[in-house]
């Protein structure tokens, strides 16, 4: 019996020829990653057990990037806190404000992950990382605290679902159509405990941002992770990013997957999530007179520069809705100077959007754009759970820049075709 | 070692956000984090609880983010045992790595109700439900669970 390329990561990483879905093993690490939220907890712990080094500086990576800039004098004091263990321990991927970003769009975009590695993040869309053929992960602080001190963690080997994908997307359709689309499909524990691994013919057709947002989303299927066949596009994505060698992983001919699923791209049409659950998805013409009061473009799903300049090109020479916020947030500084320099700023700003530097911000209800009571927000982040953007009685729709851009110029969960 | 306290139950699907809202993760402080367990789901939560007491839920509880803040403010506001059909895999991991004893038992979850009282063995995964004279059976541990529990969370068990 084979292995898929989840399980011959694994294996690579724990010394064994091979693995078996369900065997517990231990595994060597090569990026172990924070955030300003889940970092403290982990220092915390890391502490009190009375570890006094980390296993090896330059595999961590801590990035301040959920309620930065500092949104109150507690979140200041969990950034300070960061900053000088990553000083005392000789953390050296440290990002603080400034040279920041949000986390899943800065470390492939820095190449410090790549194809083949093994990564866990305390942050549940670590699983990002999957888009370049990596085995990456979601856990929480205590195994971050860990991972730390030992440079291992402990797996459960998973089982797998395979997506084959053909064809090719339509215009104004995006990976996270995609993504959304396969939620909606298999539902929000449907890939629970499992791998997401997406190959086929159709992929020489979607681009790393399009992948990225659906590997950051397998985690909305409840999967351990999601991961990509690696091809030429990986490979010059990662080409000027990563300075080391690394190596890359395709299933075996005879891996066996609890599910197959085959996607022709072409069939898929714009999604949007309904509230509270990412498997909530109505294609757009299905989706009816929903009025908005706020449309946020951004978050480690799609802040990315494919995203930015779709919802460019959709709200050049046109303006926000009256009574509608917009805002956008550039995932990195290094997307956020592009974008300025190719002139989106200008066209967001006079089409009234708010521009904001990189955060997480509003996606988790932390700051940058919070819901009243009774508001609705179109978002092209990634979870509208009850009380995700603010109140808990706001809404959240989750849905493509695409989307998220026309619906701002209309004032309600609209198709570009209504506004082009 | 044994658990026996009042039943708080809840549906599907029980996300991290409504366990602990994002807008309380400027606190890393067990008791702040608890004094808002369970708020955007169940308001009353905190004002009910008792130490001991026990949460049942559905399918995937702890789905969404990975935030440790949320098994921490389940111990913390005094709530002795998680029993659910399935956990979501991160909150499992948080679970057991925290210490917090979590019980995988379909059969005890569509039997028990709201405000049942119930007593759990976790030496031999028997669930009593007091209130109803019934008894369940929950998949045990692995051993190599067990040593991390035993030793009080996964850090414990590194250092010994």
């Amino acid at each position: 019996m084979g292995m898929t390329m989840t399980q011959k990561i694994l294996a690579a990483h724990a010394g064994l020829d091979k693995v078996e879905a369900g065997q517990l093993i231990k595994c060597k690490l090569d990026m172990v990653l924070g955030n300003d939220v889940t970092t403290p907890v982990a220092i915390n712990e890391f502490e009190k057990a009375g570890f006094s080094g980390v296993f090896d500086g330059s595999k961590i990576s801590l990035v301040m990037d959920h309620f930065t800039p500092n949104k109150d004098i507690k979140s200041a004091a969990h950034c300070k806190q960061c900053r000088d263990f990553a000083s005392d321990m000789g953390v050296k991927n440290y990002f603080d404000v400034g040279d920041m970003g949000i986390e899943h769009a800065l470390l492939p975009e820095k190449g410090l992950v790549a194809a083949g590695e093994c990564i866990i993040g305390a942050d549940s869309h670590t699983c990002t990382y999957g888009a370049l053929n990596a085995f990456s992960t979601g856990v929480g602080s205590t195994d971050m605290a860990a991972g730390m001190a030992t440079g291992e963690a402990w797996f459960k080997v998973p089982s797998a679902i395979k997506f084959n994908l053909t064809g090719k997307l339509n215009e104004y359709v995006m990976g996270k159509d995609v993504i959304l689309h396969i939620i909606g499909m298999i539902g929000v524990d449907g890939a629970l405990y499992k791998s997401m691994e997406f190959s086929g013919d159709g992929l020489k057709n979607l681009s790393m941002d399009d992948r990225l947002s659906m590997a950051n989303m397998a985690i909305e299927a409840g999967a351990k992770n999601g991961i990509f066949a690696f091809d030429e596009i990986t490979k010059a994505y990662q080409d000027g990013r990563v300075n080391r060698p690394y190596k890359t992983y395709e299933a075996d001919k005879d891996a066996v997957y609890d599910a197959v699923y085959d996607i022709d791209l072409s069939k898929i049409k714009s999604t949007v999530a309904f509230p509270h659950l990412p498997e909530n998805t109505k294609t757009i013409d299905e989706v009816g007179e929903v009025k908005i009061d706020q449309v946020v473009i951004g978050s480690c799903t799609n802040g990315r520069m494919e995203d930015l300049e779709m919802a460019a090109k959709i709200l050049k020479g046109k303006h926000v809705a009256k009574n509608v916020r917009c805002i956008v947030i550039p995932a990195t500084q290094k997307i956020y100077l592009e974008a300025m320099k190719k002139g989106l700023f200008e066209i967001f700003v006079e089409a009234g959007c708010a521009v904001s530097t990189p955060t997480c911000g509003p996606c988790l209800g932390g700051h940058m754009g919070i819901l009243a009571k009774g508001e609705r927000a179109v978002a092209t982040t990634n979870r509208n759970f009850v009380g995700r953007m603010g109140h808990p009685e706001s809404e959240v729709y989750l849905a493509s820049p695409a989307i998220a851009a026309a619906s701002a110029v209309t004032g309600k969960i609209s198709d570009v075709s209504e506004v082009l | 070692m044994k658990a026996f306290g009042k039943v708080h139950k809840y549906g599907d699907n029980v996300d991290t956000d409504v366990i602990i809202p994002a807008r309380y993760l400027n606190t890393a402080d067990h008791k702040e984090l608890a004094a808002h367990c369970m708020e955007d789901i169940d308001a009353d939560f905190v004002k009910n609880v008792k130490e001991g007491d026990i949460i049942v839920a559905n399918q995937n509880f702890g789905c969404g983010s990975s935030r440790e803040h949320a098994p921490i403010a389940i111990k913390a506001s005094g709530i002795s045992c998680v029993i659910a059909s399935t956990f979501a895999r991160i909150f499992y991991r948080n679970a057991i790595n925290t210490a917090l004893p979590i019980l995988e038992c379909d059969e005890a979850v569509k039997n028990i109700d709201n405000g049942d009282e119930v007593e759990v063995d976790f030496d031999t995964g028997v669930i009593t439900n007091k209130t109803k004279g019934q008894t369940y059976k929950a998949q045990p541990f692995p051993d190599f669970m067990k040593e991390i529990i035993n030793a009080g969370g996964l850090l414990k068990s590194l250092k010994k």
